[in-house]
């Protein structure tokens, strides 16, 4: 059967319809909101709010946190693809299965076992003390922010770097070796090169949750630490300033998009789009 | 005859305990177009990697040029390989491909500049420089992927099915193009294929593999016109195998006629193999022929046509210019010189090897 455009827009519906009220809706609010004051007059006060002391503190903090765990993700990351990669595929099925698995509990629970393993009289420090070696202090500091990130986000970066890898044609690796190339030159000039499009997605996804997050900060930044997620939400849930937390989100959307935008020039072929 | 320049010995190799090549031994000489030729499977590719390094024997020794090379790793081997699909690094543009293995070489930069225009020459794509592998057809990327293998100056080019992916016409017209490469360039060639009129229009020797062993070794005019057994027979183009009786000397039993032909030495009343080209066998007049049969399948061809003849209780294949309608009762003669005789497989494995064709 040839589907024609009519049947084509009617099983499109149930989606447009959803990403109308969930998204469309939403995002046109935060404009709305964003861009007025409390008696409904446009302003820009909101966007601008950005560069006041506190909120600009907040964001350098999460763009600095983000880069940081996106850096160690990668470094993490392309290693471990790479073993992945070379696996034959019954070890592989069973790495992966490791990987994922953690990725099938909640987000929340997750961040929330780390802040128990972590605190002052937490697990770790109670296997310490029993080992008498000293305790570890990196609850409610930004390392601990990072680990959260890094823990969570791993996988997003693992993924599209080990998508990527698998479609090197072996026949390319072997012919630079046959031109003269040993293996690390092989590495730099031919593999890494190729699998440039996956280590951008990978970016992409580690760096624009671990930029928006408020949930991994609270949790195992205390309170001390505010990262520009953690002020949104506050603005939405406890200052009840719905016009101030838009104006911060949009000038949070512009960072994401530029990301998205530079992901999507070098991932012409949507090669990390598997997730 | 010219210097030996590769030496394979004893070699032999399985993959997950399946044995793919078994104490194979072969040299290939300097200046010499050399193709492995066999079905797939039969190892010509394992061959081929075990000489650039790709794959390590499990036995056996390879010697270049004097020396042995056999655990030495591709990139400290003076030999260049062009990949069944090209393999171009598709991140790159045609020259920044071509200059790849001159750069790791440090070579300069004038240098590198001369080659890769000496190269695009070569291979007829002048002015593609600045292309991207990806923006050019199939044979000129296999133009491409010759060009930056040869740029290195190899004393030996390897060739694993570069033509397999071109259709018919490119591919008859690469056929050519590699032989003149060959002779200008005048190096050592190693070409696998499946395909045997590849290797019988390319080659100055070809090699017939079967299941890991070395079925024959000779020139493509031996290749064909006296095969050594059924299996290469068989794979090199069409032929009538048929069971015979060696009665004596230059004196054949086939199908219970009796046959004159030019073979001496194996014997009396010994039961052999027969080998005749369908081009070989002459249909005439009935009283004529050796044996008497009739035409029960006709093809037109082009060039000739392809008829079936039934005689004896065997189906000739048999080409001919001349046609003889379904139907006709015709008599087969064929000239002494064209009946190639073979032993026997001997034991039951070659028995084995030349049946799974």
């Amino acid at each position: 059967m040839k589907p024609n455009k009519l049947t084509d827009r009617l099983l499109s519906a149930p989606y447009l319809l959803w990403e109308a009220i969930f998204i469309i809706v939403p995002l046109g609010m935060v404009f709305y909101y964003g861009l007025t004051d409390r008696f409904g007059a446009f302003t820009m006060e909101n966007v601008v709010a950005i560069m006041g002391a506190e909120h600009a503190k907040a964001l350098w903090l999460s763009i600095a946190l983000s880069l940081a765990s996106t850096v160690v993700c990668f470094l993490l990351a392309y290693p471990l693809a790479m073993i992945l990669a070379h696996m034959n595929v019954s070890q592989h099925s069973f790495i992966v299965l490791i990987f994922i698995l953690p990725m099938w509990m909640n987000f929340l629970l997750r961040t929330l076992a780390w802040q128990t393993l972590l605190e002052k009289n937490g697990v770790i420090n109670n296997i310490l003390e029993f080992l008498h070696m000293p305790p570890l202090a990196i609850i409610n500091t930004p390392a601990a922010i990072i680990l959260g990130m890094v823990y969570n986000f791993l996988p997003f970066m693992v993924l599209p770097i080990y998508n990527s890898l698998v479609k090197v044609d072996p026949n390319v690796v072997n012919a630079a070796r046959d031109l003269g190339a040993n293996e690390i030159q092989t590495f730099f000039k031919i593999i890494f090169p190729l699998t440039i499009p996956g280590v951008i997605s990978g970016i992409t996804m580690v760096f624009v949750p671990a930029l928006t997050t408020f949930v991994i900060s609270k949790l195992l930044g205390g309170s001390k630490i505010l990262l520009i997620g953690n002020v949104i939400e506050e603005e939405f849930t406890q200052a009840g300033n719905w016009h101030l937390g838009s104006g911060l989100s949009i000038v949070l959307m512009v960072f994401i998009l530029f990301n998205m935008v530079i992901s999507a020039i070098f991932d012409k072929n949507g090669e990390g789009n598997m997730l | 005859m010219k210097k030996e320049l590769i030496n394979l010995i004893d070699i032999s190799k399985s993959f997950d305990g399946e044995l793919v090549l078994d104490e194979l031994n072969l040299s290939i000489h300097e200046n010499e177009f050399l193709t492995l030729l066999g079905p797939s499977g039969c190892g010509k590719t394992t061959t081929l990697r075990i000489i650039g390094g790709f794959v390590s024997p499990d036995k056996g020794q390879v010697v270049f040029d004097g020396q042995d090379i056999t655990s030495l790793p591709p990139n400290k081997r003076q030999l260049n390989t062009v990949f069944q699909k090209y393999a171009l690094f598709t991140h790159m543009d045609i020259a920044e491909n071509i200059a790849f293995g001159l750069k790791i070489k440090n070579k300069s930069k004038n240098y590198i500049d001369d080659k890769i225009k000496y190269a695009l020459k070569l291979v007829n794509l002048e002015g593609y420089e600045k292309r991207m592998p990806d923006s050019l057809s199939g044979g000129q990327q296999q133009r491409i992927a010759i060009a930056r293998a040869i740029v290195n100056e190899p004393k030996v080019l390897l060739l694993d099915e570069p033509l397999g992916a071109l259709d018919l016409k490119l591919r008859q017209d690469m056929q050519y193009e590699l032989i003149r490469l060959k002779n200008e360039l005048g190096i050592t060639f190693i070409y696998v294929t499946h395909d045997q009129e590849e290797a019988l229009t390319m080659s100055d020797t070809i090699v017939v593999m079967n299941q890991g062993y070395i079925q024959q070794i000779g020139s493509p005019e031996t290749i064909y016109n006296e095969p050594e057994n059924a299996f290469v027979a068989d794979f090199i183009g069409d032929s009538n195998i048929i069971d015979a009786i060696m009665l004596e000397d230059k004196l054949v039993s086939i199908l219970g006629a009796r046959f004159a032909c030019v073979d001496t030495g194996f014997g009396t009343n010994r039961p052999v193999d027969v080998v005749i080209r369908p081009e070989d066998v002459e249909l005439v007049k009935p009283e004529e022929g050796v044996i008497q049969g009739t035409v029960t399948h006709l093809i037109f061809k082009g060039v000739h046509y392809e008829m079936e003849v039934m005689a004896n209780g065997f189906e000739w294949l048999v080409h001919s210019t001349e046609m003889f309608s379904v139907g006709t009762d015709v008599g087969i003669r064929v000239n002494p010189f064209n009946i190639q005789i073979m032993n026997k497989p001997e034991s039951e494995d070659e028995e084995a090897a030349a049946i799974e064709t």
